[in-house]
């Protein structure tokens, strides 16, 4: 049963205005702090990735007093670094008609109407400042000989938009960050914590004042107390236990604050990556993401006819099928990444998969060798088929690679206003964790440019109108306040009812089967009967979770059994908000398929009659009856249509 | 596949640490040497014993976050590999493989296998950037990098701070690890304005931490997951004196340094 509040909590404050000039009307009439008074501010960031480590570093430059922590044990190795592809810019140095409008546009209809268009203006307008300011960092891109920055284009863009360093455009853009934090920490302007986990947002009469963390090393349980806390920590596609992520990427701060208060906005917008290497086995921890800008010049394809074993070279061209270029011949391979992961799960589920378990399609660089010449091809990916080789023994320049999707990206996350700050004053959110940008799915090149834009140009200005409109310098805080107390307490409590169930399964062995509920039910196709029997399962397992997990070890010392366990308990819940709001938005969209809402062409179906909001949950105290809040979406500028890729 | 594992044990930073030896089965060929050890730490945690502590995080090579000595080298035998991409099939069936942490003064073992590298970190506060505050940047395309020099920042800034060059360095020098970021801020035009400053700093820093000098052994080189070549570090050299030699002369001509 899904309760609805009477009256939702929620208010955008979108500035008035037409939407050209709604940032630049807002940054205009914003209040300021007095550059004498930012350093008596202390911020705390949670998270050191490109949303995090961004707005650090530039909160550090503007004189702010701040603390920033990670769970790594240095800020360089926060998840953004795995980003391969690129970054999108409304630069237009192609000169092939694109624009801050185009940018817009294609990321509203991108996320297939579920976003806010508002922020997505703002988003495509700061892209171009982002280039500007990753170039003067000494950020390697890729260069024409002229010496100009070069372009491609990718997934789903008809410009060449993306600028990229190799196939490591993350690494060198979160390098690119956390050179920029690090020249805080030396100016004493930015502390860091490294190695600590948040586990509670402490709140002090309603505003978020301040953090509670284990230290992952002592397991000590610190308390830190701020004016303000950002919150940064990515997305939650670890649910599904096998993903893209990093093993260590979880929802855990995020959800701390959601049972504090913030309300999470469309769990059920979870994106599954076309273009991965297939599972090999059950022992696996991960799943590697090839980059979809090797969509550019791969070609996909099943073989005709079902069930054919010979391997690729032995199936001659008449009888391959090139299934994305047959059914969508406008975009071909470069359709979004929805819509192919989708294509390619029907391929195999209607028995049309190669590889040993059925499940890949091929992605052939055949043609692109004949028609670039190897060395061409080496030098656009020549360390991704590396890569590949080296974990699948096989090597893409002699075969075609076999793909597949897998989780990826999480376009839900805690809810925002325009100023990113949620629902809790104080409390801003940044990045993958907040679920403002990308509405139903996510267009690729799109998450860096997201979280650089939130912590270098948007949260700089609009942390400053919340601190000034505050009384927060009159009230300070410290930990000696009784909220600290009461959630050092609380952390302790869970800590020791998890060292202390000693059970018999491992953690890893729940988190393995949450993950199959999640991806079998919640993952890239969902129905009614499917997602409440997730749902029930879901509650089942976490009732064995708490009463026979084994965590082993003590809660005084390094523990990654511990750290886990904390992380599952709380997928244990998340994951049942995600398939409740799977199971409550009645149409598909974007990322959310579900199977009784389609085109007669298997295409995603929405109901914008009764579903174009976001829909926002505040945690009850029980986990299966949350309270569901909307944001009701308005689409003055793109007109709501029918996505076509065809 | 089965293995007899040897591994490295120590249950903190000032614990006196041992080898000890586990039997694994069940292992596949395309496993990585990490997901060995998680099978193996599954077992410990229903025997009761305590896992074995290592740090992984990304799981294909680019976070730097794992790095393990196995078999005597860091990262294993393979060439431009991370432990975390190091596949058992590279491993004999039924032999021995031995695991420790990544060894050196300067990286102090915290548990087992896990060690503190927070001496990168320090080097590159020490100057490891451009000083450029967010919003003073000018159009990205009005300073232009020619390819052939964007291409070689490229390979110096593909470095993913893991620690392998000073776990193989006989000297546990941290030279691969500073030449790199000290190259690609000196070959691009962005870097230029703090050349000197940032090549002193760094290598100052370096020494600081109690790293060994660099003596051409070029162990790092081969055990960089990245490739990073060790001309980076006669860059880094030319670069410190030069800077050196500048210092100087702006010291006797009175301008400070």
């Amino acid at each position: 049963m899904i309760k609805v509040a009477e009256e939702s909590i929620l208010n955008a404050n979108i500035p008035d205005g037409p939407i050209e000039s709604k940032w630049k009307t807002h940054k205009a009439n914003i209040k300021l702090v007095s550059p004498a008074n930012k350093r008596k501010y202390t911020v705390i960031v949670v998270g050191t990735g490109l949303a995090g480590g961004a707005a650090a570093a530039s909160l550090g430059e503007l004189g702010y007093n701040v603390l920033n922590f990670c769970i790594q044990d240095t800020p360089r190795r926060a998840h953004s670094v795995a980003a391969q592809g690129g970054i999108n810019a409304a630069k237009n140095y192609q000169n092939d008609g694109d624009s801050v409008w185009r940018l817009f546009y294609d990321t509203v209809k991108g996320g297939d109407f579920r976003a806010r268009e508002a922020n997505v203006y703002r988003l495509a307008e700061l892209s171009t400042n982002i280039i500007d300011q990753c170039a003067a960092q000494g950020v390697p891109f890729a260069r024409e000989y002229g010496g100009t920055l070069a372009n491609r284009s990718f997934g789903g863009a008809q410009v060449s938009r993306t600028f990229y360093a190799r196939g490591q455009t993350g690494q060198q853009l979160l390098l690119g960050c956390y050179s920029s934090l690090m020249r805080q920490v030396d100016a004493g302007r930015v502390k860091l914590f490294t190695r600590r986990e948040m586990l509670d947002l402490v709140l002090v009469d309603g505003a978020a004042r301040g953090i509670v963390c284990r230290n992952l090393v002592t397991g000590a349980v610190e308390s830190y107390a701020a004016d303000a806390v950002l919150l940064a920590t990515g997305g939650y596609s670890t649910v599904f236990f096998l993903s893209t992520n990093a093993v260590n990427c979880n929802v855990t701060a995020a959800w701390r604050c959601h049972k504090k208060g913030a309300l999470f906005a469309n769990p059920c917008y979870t994106q599954i990556h076309p273009t991965c290497i297939p599972l090999a086995g059950e022992s696996q921890s991960k799943l590697t993401l090839m980059s979809e800008s090797l969509r550019n010049d791969g070609r996909v394809w099943v073989p005709k006819k079902k069930g054919d074993t010979r391997p690729a070279s032995e199936i001659p061209e008449g009888e391959r099928d090139y299934f994305l270029e047959r059914i969508y011949p406008a975009f071909g391979n470069l359709v979004p990444r929805d819509i192919a992961s989708r294509a390619a799960k029907r391929m195999c589920d209607t028995g049309y998969g190669v590889g040993g378990t059925g499940y890949s399609v091929y992605l052939d660089f055949g043609d692109a060798i004949q028609r670039l010449g190897r060395d061409v091809v080496r030098d656009r990916y020549g360390n991704l088929f590396d890569m590949y080789h080296e974990i699948t023994g096989e090597s893409p320049y002699e075969m075609p690679m076999r793909i597949y999707p897998a989780p990826h990206y999480t376009m839900g996350g805690l809810w925002v206003d325009y100023n990113l700050m949620s629902n809790i004053p104080g409390l801003h959110v940044l990045g993958e964790a907040n679920f403002s940008d990308h509405g139903a799915n996510r267009l690729g090149a799109s998450a860096l440019m997201q979280g650089l834009a939130d912590g270098y140009f948007v949260i700089p200005y609009t942390l400053g109108h919340y601190l000034a409109g505050s009384d927060v310098l009159k009230n300070k805080v410290t930990t000696d306040h009784p909220a600290f107390k009461a959630s050092v307490a609380a952390v302790n409590e869970q800590t020791k009812r998890l060292v202390g169930a000693r059970g018999k399964r491992t953690v890893r062995d729940f988190h393995w089967q949450l993950g199959r509920i999640m991806w079998d039910h919640v993952g890239m196709a969902r129905n009614e009967k499917g997602l409440e029997g997730a749902i029930r399962d879901i509650r089942a397992l976490r009732e064995e979770f708490w009463r026979d997990v084994n965590v082993g070890g003590s809660d005084g010392d390094f523990n990654k059994n511990l750290e886990f366990a904390g992380r599952v308990a709380d997928f244990m819940e998340q994951g049942e908000l995600m398939a409740l709001d799977a199971l409550h938005r009645k149409e598909s969209c974007g990322g959310h398929f579900r199977e009784e809402f389609q085109t007669p062409e298997g295409e995603a179906r929405r109901d914008d009659q009764n579903f174009c909001y976001v829909g926002a949950w505040q945690w009850s105290g029980n986990a299966s009856e949350p309270v569901l809040h909307k944001e009701d979406l308005e689409f003055d500028y793109v007109h709501l249509a029918q996505r076509s890729y065809k | 596949m089965k293995f007899n594992v040897k591994v490295w044990r120590q249950s903190g930073p000032n614990a006196k640490g041992g080898f000890k030896q586990y039997a694994v089965d069940g292992i596949l060929p395309e496993m990585s040497l990490l997901e060995m050890l998680d099978v193996l730490n599954e077992q410990l945690t229903k025997q009761g014993e305590e896992p074995v502590a290592f740090d992984s995080d990304c799981r294909e090579g680019i976070c730097g976050t794992c790095g393990l000595v196995v078999d005597g080298m860091a990262h294993g035998s393979r060439l431009k590999c991370t432990t975390c991409e190091l596949r058992m099939r590279h491993f004999v069936d039924g032999g021995t493989v031995t695991i420790e942490p990544f060894r050196a003064k300067s990286f102090p073992v915290i548990k087992d296998l896990v060690v503190d590298r927070g001496a990168f970190d320090r080097i590159m506060a020490a100057g490891g950037y451009v000083s450029v505050n967010a919003g003073s940047a000018p159009d990205a395309n009005a300073v232009l990098v020619p390819k052939d020099i964007a291409e070689k920042a490229m390979d110096s800034a593909a470095c993913i701070g893991c620690g392998a060059c000073v776990a193989a360095c006989p000297n546990a020098s941290a030279s691969l690890f500073v030449s790199a970021k000290i190259t690609q801020f000196s070959l691009l035009p962005q870097g230029q304005a703090e050349r000197e400053r940032r090549a002193l700093r760094m290598v100052g820093q370096m020494d600081q931490e109690g790293f060994g000098n660099c003596s051409n052994h070029a162990e790092c080189e081969a055990a960089c997951p990245k490739g990073i070549s060790i001309s980076n570090i006669a860059t880094m050299r030319r670069e410190y004196m030069r800077a050196a030699r500048l210092h100087e002369e702006r010291a006797e001509a009175g301008g400070g340094g």
